[in-house]
């Protein structure tokens, strides 16, 4: 069996009119290093908070469905039972720092404080996560002093020490620099090589094409394309639909129509655009 | 309205020395990007222009202002200054209570408030939202009601810090709109970003920073294609000079238009 399972997953918040999900279903392996992308209020955040156990048991509202992690039901388990093997890094890294703690290490250590793991064991795996997402410079720095980037860094360091078996990412790069970007990318992607599975919503097309396993596109509240990165992400469905492309699918597209562009397929990374515009 | 940065420096408090020394001037009616690592002072240097951070030696001048000798309230008048996250920034119950703060504070008429609310309005497409909370609206739009509320103050210079983080393609474009339409009306913009394909397609300067002084600063077609003095800032290139370096154009293109028209002309 698979190691997510999402069945017939439909979920609306308290208050509101339509479901922010709709009949999702989703199976993925261990291992798999999905992207998620669509429009904002497409459901991808609360994609992730499902996956984290936080919809429903912290957000309440209405659920129908099944959430399955590692064979575990969310419905028969708590937020604290869920979070030991499910970790999430929010959007807004500002909402995630816990404002109890001084320094990036104490506050990157907090969670391994709140499930006892001890001292000495806590102070080399902070170190080991710090190295990993290279930020150890900071250690001693006030997360608040911190640059929006660099704290996004250190809230996905302060997640990753946790070793979560499904790591959820919302938009973990938004105010990264270019370079950093690409960086967490491939950290992201060596951990999934030794077996974590991650779910990753993003806008930057080029490096979910360069890393992704697979892509959901999401589209009011349900899935509306799956697959390999170069069959979703080079749609002409998805372009129609408002989704962002990368540049090179882009300007291909127009090639094409020009006959500047003589394969049949689109590009979406650097290579194969310049493989194609070669020709 | 001219701004004029002389040999800055700038120490936080802690100790941290964020800016190391910048001077440049920046023109009435300049498109400006600014790029760089994080950590590399972007956002430091620009709350200086609006007199947010005073500087530990050096000067800022906005127009004839020296930022040291006039209030951040005062200075409001003349720089508009969006933030990055909108959630520091937002405080009405409702939107049309939080874009009428500003231009109210300034002191305009009520004719020109109407005008400049429902411009801003109509910019960020929030006309049918006026009675919302901003915190019921998604990030998204609440970044979008930040914008307003910073536009409608019709200050000669407008800053924008990293306004498209984590906001999908349709709101990118629309966040371009308003760029472009502050452009028409002869403003200053200044933007920080890290969205180095969104930089190509809408500014004329860019400035790389990296370690709290000045790596590269001209037009953005000199910037964006010096490969690997922008590494050094951990920016990479705009994705369609990347691929015309690949294939070995003989100039530098930034965006689509310049891409087609050098391969059309290649064809040829």
């Amino acid at each position: 069996m698979a190691f997510i399972n999402l069945q017939n997953l439909t979920y609306k918040y308290p208050l509101t009119k339509t479901p922010a999900l709709q009949n999702i279903n989703l199976q993925i392996d261990k291992g798999e290093f999905i992207s998620v992308i669509g429009a904002n209020g497409a459901g991808k955040s609360t994609l992730c908070y499902a996956l984290a156990g936080f919809v429903p048991h912290f957000f309440k509202g209405e659920i129908s469905g099944e959430i399955e992690v590692d064979g575990i039901a969310s419905s028969k388990s708590t937020l604290d039972e869920w979070v030991v093997n499910v970790g999430l890094a929010f959007q807004n890294p500002f909402n995630q720092i816990s404002g109890a703690k001084y320094t990036v290490f104490e506050e990157i250590a907090f969670g391994l404080e709140n499930i006892g793991v001890p001292r000495e064991q806590m102070k080399s795996r902070v170190e080991e996560a710090m190295k990993l997402t290279g930020i150890s410079n900071l250690a001693d720095r006030s997360p608040y002093s911190l640059s929006g980037g660099q704290q996004q860094r250190v809230a996905l360091t302060s997640i990753l020490v946790m070793q979560p078996k499904l790591l959820v990412l919302d938009e973990p790069t938004s105010q990264m620099d270019p370079i950093g970007t690409r960086e967490v990318f491939e950290v992201i992607h060596n951990l999934t090589q030794s077996g974590m599975t991650v779910v990753m919503v993003e806008h930057k097309v080029e490096w979910i094409a360069h890393f992704a396993n697979r892509v959901i596109a999401l589209k009011d509240g349900s899935i509306f394309m799956e697959g390999k990165p170069s069959d979703v992400l080079t749609s002409d469905l998805l372009i129609e639909n408002g989704f962002g492309v990368s540049r090179y699918t882009s300007v291909a597209r127009e090639a094409k129509k020009q006959g500047l562009w003589k394969k049949e397929k689109l590009p979406v990374t650097l290579f194969e655009a310049a493989e194609g515009f070669k020709e | 309205m001219k701004i004029e940065i002389n040999s800055l420096h700038f120490t936080y408090p802690t100790g941290l020395e964020a800016i190391k020394g910048i001077s440049l001037t920046i023109n009435s009616g300049e498109q400006v990007a600014i790029v760089g690592q994080n950590g590399a002072g972007k956002t430091t240097l620009v709350r200086h222009f609006n007199g947010l951070l005073k500087p530990t030696s050096g000067s800022v001048t906005i127009g004839d202002w020296d930022t040291t000798k006039y209030s951040v309230a005062k200075l409001a008048s003349r720089i508009g200054y969006v933030f990055q996250n909108p959630d520091e920034q937002l405080f009405s119950r409702d939107v049309l209570t939080e874009i009428e703060f500003g231009p109210k504070n300034l002191g305009y008429s009520k004719e020109k408030i109407d005008e400049l609310v429902k411009q801003a309005l109509v910019w960020t497409e929030l006309t049918d939202k006026t009675e919302t909370n901003p915190y019921d609206l998604s990030p998204t739009w609440r970044k979008m009601v930040a914008l307003a509320s910073i536009i409608a103050m019709d200050t000669p210079i407008v800053i924008f810090d990293e306004p498209t983080t984590g906001q999908d393609f349709v709101n990118v474009s629309r966040i371009a709109n308003v760029i472009a339409e502050l452009k028409k009306q002869g403003k200053t913009v200044i933007t920080i970003t890290h969205d180095i394909d969104f930089c190509a397609e809408n500014f004329e300067r860019v400035i790389a920073l990296s370690n709290g002084k000045v790596l590269l600063d001209g037009k953005a077609h000199e910037v964006l294609g010096q490969e690997e003095i922008l590494a050094q800032t951990y920016v990479d290139p705009p994705q369609l000079t990347r691929l015309g370096k690949v294939l070995n154009l003989k100039e530098t293109v930034i965006n689509q238009e310049e891409f087609l028209n050098v391969i059309v002309r290649s064809e040829r």
